[in-house]
């Protein structure tokens, strides 16, 4: 410890963040997120058991529902085979999950250890605390994306294996996965226990996912579950999910008004969680 | 001109209607190790977790390094280190990754940041289980661990609540000399919470004793022991201050913890 020299930091250290102009406080927000990313990613390399158990929900709605629903061709999806028409919702339902189960119950988790405390006790933006989170449950859910292509690609769902349209389907998942989680942390901020997390988890998924156009098109809900799954970002995320990983299928309301949409509930709930978060340690 | 790194007035903190911290004045010297003391649920965690910024002042003020909690929190978490009562450090990860983030989060310039992080893992001789998940270390490797994270920035004041609770005695020992060696090589202010009491007789420079919230007397280890009488000890100083009362307000949730991280550490 005697050899670490004083100006071991850099000068201007001790400032408040008031006191530090705005791209200074840009970059500091941006490396503090990246380093609250890779601290998660890490976790998740020493230990990756959980991205396969993962696996099989999507697999059984694929395998089982998908199946036959295509057979029964009870809900219409136009030119589309029933199974190239849940495709897209199955992947979005199973970052969904993820997202929901891995922010609230792991925030929950690590109060309890006490983790969050010294996190909270260092100088970090409280929004990089929530933005470092949620983008690696964003890296978590593309693991997602690589089992329900295989998935689909071997049930002969044509796909758009475009490098372009790969791309857009890693954004959205990022994006998706990144607004269900901090939803999942804001109500972690709330909630004082692990067993009412998974109860409010449970009780969330469900409804998120069926008022959605998941596996079924809005155009057969009654008005008030349309207006409903207008609200649903889980609607955007499908919606461009289906225009970007299919190959001949294309977005309702277009892939820039989804993205549009799923940043603007990001950046909503991410300042609310953001001031939120600070209550996990009181 | 006063040498005082931390100086708080009319501390207070209330939960609802009760009151934990009940209008505290305490000063610290730069450089000493200061002890609080006082029974379970005295109010000395919440002491800690307001002087860390992690819980709002409910009245009074305080001061850390010139910064003041409530309107300059980020300057005061630049300048000090906590480690908390619970287990902090991250057993899923090794004990160097573990460094490495809070390093990058304490703006360690990445020229210096692995020189800094082994010349911190060798000060706590931690150098041969540095890449090994923390989950594997023993109590005493995970206090040292988390004393060296909490350091790792060369901070001006460092708290520790209660830093050797669950630890066997050849840790805490060990815990011990780590403490007084950081306060002497690197000036450290050293501020810790604790209810054992020949920890804190050997240890600190000056305690506070706490009790519902309040604070009952402050002073150096042996003037304590002087005003009471000759041949007194640390115990009996606690026990004529505070009544040995056992009936204060021990919250559940502080409780479960407590024997939670024992059993951890243990």
């Amino acid at each position: 410890m005697k050899s670490l020299e004083p100006d071991a930091l850099p000068k201007d250290w001790v400032k408040s963040r008031h006191h530090r102009n705005f791209p200074a406080a840009i970059t500091e927000l941006v490396t503090k997120t990246l380093a609250i990313t890779e601290l998660e990613v890490r976790k998740l390399r020493h230990d990756p058991t959980d991205l396969f158990v993962r696996s099989v929900q999507p697999a059984l709605w694929l395998l089982i529902f998908g199946q036959v629903f295509t057979r029964t061709r009870a809900i219409p999806t136009g030119h589309l085979h029933y199974l190239d028409f849940m495709a897209p919702g199955i992947l979005a339902q199973s970052v969904l999950f993820v997202a929901i189960f891995s922010g609230g119950m792991a925030l929950i988790w690590e109060r309890d250890l006490g983790v969050i405390h010294k996190f909270l006790a260092s100088p970090t933006p409280r929004v990089a605390m929530v933005l470092g989170k949620s983008l690696a449950c964003g890296v978590r859910c593309l693991s997602q994306v690589f089992i329900v292509y295989l998935l689909v690609f071997l049930l002969g769902v044509k796909l758009n294996l475009h490098p372009v349209a790969i791309l857009q389907v890693v954004l959205i998942v990022l994006l998706g996965a990144a607004t269900f989680c901090t939803f999942s942390l804001t109500i972690g901020c709330l909630v004082k226990t692990r067993e009412r997390m998974t109860g409010i988890g449970q009780l969330l998924t469900m409804p998120l996912f069926f008022a959605s156009n998941a596996i079924y098109p809005i155009s057969l809900m009654p008005d008030w579950l349309k207006l409903i799954s207008h609200l649903n970002p889980l609607t955007y995320e499908v919606d461009a999910l289906r225009g970007t990983m299919l190959a001949d299928s294309t977005s309702i309301y277009s892939f820039g008004l989804d993205c549009t949409v799923l940043l603007l509930t990001l950046t909503g709930l991410t300042l609310i969680c953001g001031k939120l978060y600070p209550r996990v340690a009181m | 001109m006063t040498s005082n790194i931390l100086t708080t007035q009319g501390l207070t903190r209330q939960f609802g209607k009760m009151t934990a911290v009940d209008n505290l004045n305490l000063e610290v010297e730069k450089g000493e190790i200061f002890g609080l003391l006082g029974p379970n649920g005295a109010g000395k965690s919440t002491v800690i977790k307001m002087l860390t910024t992690l819980l709002p002042l409910s009245g009074g003020s305080a001061t850390l390094a010139g910064y003041d909690v409530t309107h300059q929190p980020t300057a005061v978490r630049r300048v000090i280190g906590y480690v908390p009562q619970a287990l902090s450090a991250d057993g899923t990860l090794t004990g160097y990754e573990n460094l490495l983030v809070f390093a990058k989060l304490y703006e360690i310039p990445s020229s210096r940041r692995q020189r800094c992080i082994y010349e911190s893992l060798a000060f706590m001789g931690l150098e041969d289980a540095a890449h090994r998940l923390v989950r594997t270390y023993s109590g005493g490797m995970i206090r040292k661990l988390e004393i060296a994270i909490s350091s790792l920035h060369q901070p001006q004041i460092l708290f520790l609540d209660e830093p050797t609770v669950g630890l066997d005695p050849l840790a805490r020992a060990q815990v011990w000399q780590l403490i007084q060696q950081l306060c002497a090589e690197s000036g450290t202010t050293i501020f810790l919470t604790t209810h054992f009491l020949d920890e804190a007789n050997s240890l600190c420079n000056r305690v506070a004793i706490m009790q519902q919230g309040k604070e009952i007397i402050t002073g150096t280890p042996d003037d304590l022991k002087a005003s009471i009488g000759n041949h007194a000890t640390l115990d009996d100083v606690f026990i004529h201050y505070t009544g040995n009362q056992l009936t204060s307000g021990v919250n559940y949730r502080e409780i479960a913890r407590t024997r939670r991280t024992a059993e951890r550490l243990g």
